[in-house]
């Protein structure tokens, strides 16, 4: 039944859902076969919910070794394969799932389509994804490595060749790492497959490509990327494992092999692999920031141009995390001036927003505390970022906890910081229930002074000569405090996530309806109910501005006057 | 510290609280040798040579253009974040909608693009000069070759070999003094990094990295490896001892001298030549020309033992032949199964080789 009172008119679908839902048994089965783009949606995002809290966990039991110089904590053995696993998590159990999952979610609902294009293929990519954490999971167990610690990895998350060769890697925490990482990356293509198809295929009447909301445009780029630099890192470790078992010599320094070209290969991949982490950060903060703000996003175009160019640049940079293995000047400044030039476009961004809020009536609920946070984090990160592009002063930074600060500092305070607003902007939409404000601001607050504690600080170590990937340090380098502090940094973080699972648990079962449009929002995902049904929309939407819920709350001044 | 913060509540205190807690169980359970604490703060802003201070001036640059994007951005936030708040929560009209300027957009395109150029260039001509510095001929030439997980430098042009404590001579204004490093690695890849001297650069198998320093006050500079290696990469530690061009050449001179031969610790060497401590060590003079492991020729000469993991006494030297994973665990020396009557032979006799 519809209600033309409402904006999109007979778009939303009031029909009671049907009480029945099947005997338990029957839902988790409904689950396992579905092939409904929320319902994978949500199974990516609960499968990176829970990887948070394990990744969290490690980098807990890291901090505690951490916190005192000479602990005893944990032994060597565990602190490497901790570490390793705690780095392994975030980027491929944690970040992925995580975008993908918002991305199955929302872009079909944005663009106004059904489904996405591959619907089958869009639960095979899940599938292998879950399929390959597993699988690295089980190395804890599986087989019992050298020294009686297990066989999970233990080369860094970057593995360099040759200690990932089987001469100094015996066992198999390697292979675990090879071999669940190319599992997952299969679900990882199939996924930006289906984003592309469904962005340029099934957009509904009237939505040019530059009428798609931001975050779409964000997330096809973010496709276009992952089909080209997933492919090197799958290569790598095909290779590596040739290396390992066929008597293959391409990265180690027997028979020619070049233990370097691993390290290319790697970072071919690694470093467009965090700018496909960031930017659906920033398309969270693109629908984020305008609604709060109650404007428009300044500057469309010049975004949607910055977004491809951040995308297109990162491609080359990708030898600044080599500046110390030894090319020549003029190969180092190269690499210097591409990683500088990626930071023009995404100022650029940075100047938007701010721009964006500019002259608006902001309204701080807890997705926008979250997404203004990041703005200034960013901002800072993306500057440790310009230190590290300085080639020369990187060969003093490089490896150092001054880098761990940055990254972190990017893949926390920006990407985390975003996807919590992302969470408390959309979970109404994908439950049907308010977050509780609440407890919202408590996770707010206690995560971000955690955060700054942990992260602001971490950078002095770094500046005063203390690496990374090290499971102890000497007392008298003056690193002893700075460490103590950053865990304690560490735990408060903790607490707030804590905070954070528990009001999604709470909220869920007991929080207030949040009807289709809680936010007085402009993009077409609220135009359906909360939850939506299964087909999204009753009747196909057609749409003739940015804005379309914006025209319909406002026909005296529409967007298709303007843009 | 710890007494005002274990008596104030909060979150923060609870947290320092079950660290030290923790920590403490760990320290309890595992008596490592304790050791002198060296006091050294190895800082980047510290510099002591030639190419740490040029990267030292580029960094200082580099800082305050980062520094004035920030303050200038930051508070273009602060003022965005205070100014356009929702006054009234019952306000329910909209601002005017602004799409977007040309000019602006311009502008702060073009802004930083010119920033970036000044970058780029001031960048361009400090690599340069650092990398591609030429060495003069005077310049002291030594290989420093990484292992898991120690350091052997090899003086070729002096004619000796020695391990994880690289000495080398002051470099004054009236006599500049190039040390020339040459960097190599005998297995996995690592790094070699004293702050105060000079950034990092990685050692790589089958291939050759250099890198140069100028160190222009004696003393001891601490530094470690800084490319994960193994399990014990953490304990790889580094001592560069900058010394006075008498000293170095005094130290030289004792180098290059084959092994002390003591008579009276003849039994501890003939141990030391049987059992297998030959196959990976070298002492210079004597039968014992294995390559594996560290060069011993004048191991007393040197302030640690284990790349840095111990103080080298006798005591330590004990414990690390009975049993060398209980003092670095992972390290590759195997416990050869001696008897203490044994050990205490062997120690007797390295402990002659100064």
């Amino acid at each position: 039944m519809a209600d033309s009172t409402l904006p999109i008119g007979s778009a939303i679908d009031l029909t009671p859902p049907s009480e029945s839902y099947g005997t338990w048994l029957e839902q988790v089965h409904s689950w396992v076969v579905t092939v409904d783009h929320k319902k994978i949606g949500l199974m990516y995002i609960g499968y990176a919910v829970v990887f948070l809290l394990v990744g969290g966990f490690e980098a807990l039991l890291l901090r505690i070794q951490l916190a005192v110089p000479h602990n005893n904590f944990l032994p060597p053995e565990v602190f490497n394969r901790i570490f390793t696993m705690h780095g392994t998590t975030m980027v491929f159990l944690m970040g992925m799932p995580l975008i993908i999952g918002f991305a199955n979610y929302l872009v079909p609902l944005m663009v106004g389509a059904r489904d996405m294009a591959f619907p089958r293929m869009n639960a095979f990519s899940f599938w292998m994804t879950a399929l390959g954490g597993l699988m690295l999971y089980y190395s804890f167990i599986g087989g019992v490595g050298l020294q009686g610690a297990g066989s999970a990895p233990d080369v860094t998350w970057w593995a360099y060749a040759p200690l990932t060769e089987r001469a100094f890697s015996r066992g198999h925490s390697t292979d675990y790492w090879a071999l669940s990482l190319i599992v997952s990356g299969f679900g990882t293509v199939g996924a930006a497959v289906n984003i592309i198809a469904t962005t340029i295929c099934m957009r509904c009447k009237g939505m040019t490509l530059f009428r798609m909301p931001l975050l779409v445009w964000l997330y096809l780029i973010v496709s276009g990327m992952i089909l080209i630099v997933i492919t090197p890192l799958t290569a790598a470790q095909i290779m590596l494992t040739i290396d390992r078992y066929l008597g293959g010599h391409f990265f180690d320094s027997q028979a020619g092999g070049v233990p370097v070209v691993w390290a290319h290969f790697f970072w071919i991949f690694g470093h467009p692999e965090v700018y496909v982490l960031v930017l659906p950060a920033f398309a969270i903060a693109n629908e984020v920031i305008p609604v709060f703000s109650r404007k428009a996003i300044f500057g469309y175009p010049a975004m949607v141009a910055a977004s491809a160019g951040i995308g297109l640049i990162s491609l080359s940079v990708w030898a600044h995390h080599m500046f110390t293995v030894g090319m020549t000047s003029a190969q180092n400044a190269f690499f210097v001036l591409s990683t500088s030039l990626v930071g023009v476009p995404t100022g650029i961004k940075i100047f938007n927003w701010i721009a964006t809020m500019w002259g608006g009536k902001i309204r701080f609920a807890t997705a926008m505390l979250f997404c203004t946070a990041f703005l200034i984090q960013f901002l800072f990160a993306g500057l440790t970022g310009i230190m590290l592009s300085v080639a020369p002063w990187d060969w003093q930074l490089h490896n150092s906890y001054f880098v761990i600060a940055h990254f972190h500092y990017v893949l926390v305070g920006a990407i985390v910081f975003c996807f919590f607003g992302g969470f408390y902007y959309w979970f109404p939409k994908m439950t049907g229930k308010m977050l509780d404000e609440r407890l919202g601001k408590w996770h707010f607050w206690l995560f971000l002074i955690g955060f700054h504690v942990c992260f602001d600080l971490m950078h002095i170590p770094g500046l005063l000569g203390m690496p990374r990937s090290i499971y102890t340090y000497e007392p008298g380098r003056g690193w002893d405090n700075w460490n103590m502090i950053v865990s304690i940094g560490g735990m408060i973080q903790g607490v707030a996530t804590l905070i954070f699972a528990y009001n999604m648990v709470y909220s869920y079962f007991k929080g207030p309806d949040a009807g289709p449009d809680p936010w007085d929002a402009w993009t077409l995902e609220w135009a359906t109910s909360s939850p939506p049904p299964e087909y999204n929309f009753a009747s196909a939407p057609v749409v003739a501005s940015r804005r379309p819920l914006w025209d319909l709350k406002h026909p005296e001044d529409p967007d298709s006057r303007y843009e | 510290m710890s007494g005002r913060w274990l008596q104030r509540k909060g979150p923060g205190s609870a947290a320092y609280a079950l660290l030290l807690l923790l920590s403490s169980a760990g320290h309890a359970a595992w008596a490592v040798p304790t050791d002198t604490v060296v006091y050294q703060t190895p800082s980047v802003f510290d510099a002591h040579s030639g190419p740490a201070l040029l990267i030292h001036h580029l960094s200082l640059f580099v800082m305050q253009i980062t520094g004035a994007i920030f303050i200038v951005v930051a508070s273009l936030w602060l003022y965005v974040v205070v100014r356009f708040r929702q006054r009234d929560p019952n306000d329910d009209s909209e601002p005017p909608q602004i799409y977007g300027s040309t000019q602006i957009e311009l502008a702060w395109t073009v802004i930083p693009v010119l920033i970036t150029v000044v970058l780029f260039f001031t960048t361009a001509r400090f690599l340069f000069a650092i990398q591609d510095q030429k060495m003069p001929p005077t310049a002291l030439d030594v290989d420093a070759v990484g292992h898991q997980f120690w350091w052997e430098f090899h003086y070729k042009t002096l004619g000796f070999t020695t391990a994880n404590e690289l000495h080398v001579p002051l470099s004054t204004a009236q006599v500049p003094t190039t040390t020339s490093l040459n960097l190599l690695s005998a297995d996995v890849v690592h790094s070699f990094w004293v702050p105060e001297l000079n950034g990092k650069i990685d050692m790589f198998p089958n291939q050759v990295n250099h890198m140069w320093f100028t160190p222009d006050k004696p003393g001891m500079y601490v530094g470690q490896c800084a490319q994960f290696c193994g399990v014990e990469h953490a304990k790889m530690l580094l001592r560069v001892y900058v010394q006075t061009s008498e000293d170095f050449a005094a130290w030289v001179k004792n180098q290059q001298q084959p092994a002390v031969q003591d008579p009276a610790v003849a039994e501890g060497r003939h141990l030391f030549e049987s059992q297998s401590c030959v196959s990976c060590h070298v002492v210079r003079g004597t039968a014992a020309q294995g390559k594996f492991g560290p060069d011993l020729t004048h191991f007393m000469s040197r302030d640690t033992l284990a790349s840095g993991a111990a103080d080298n006494t006798p005591a330590n030297l004990k414990l690390w032949i009975k049993d060398p994973d209980y003092v670095k665990p992972g390290s590759l020396m195997p416990a050869m199964q001696l008897s203490d009557d044994q050990i205490d032979k062997i120690v007797a006799y390295l402990d002659t080789l100064k």
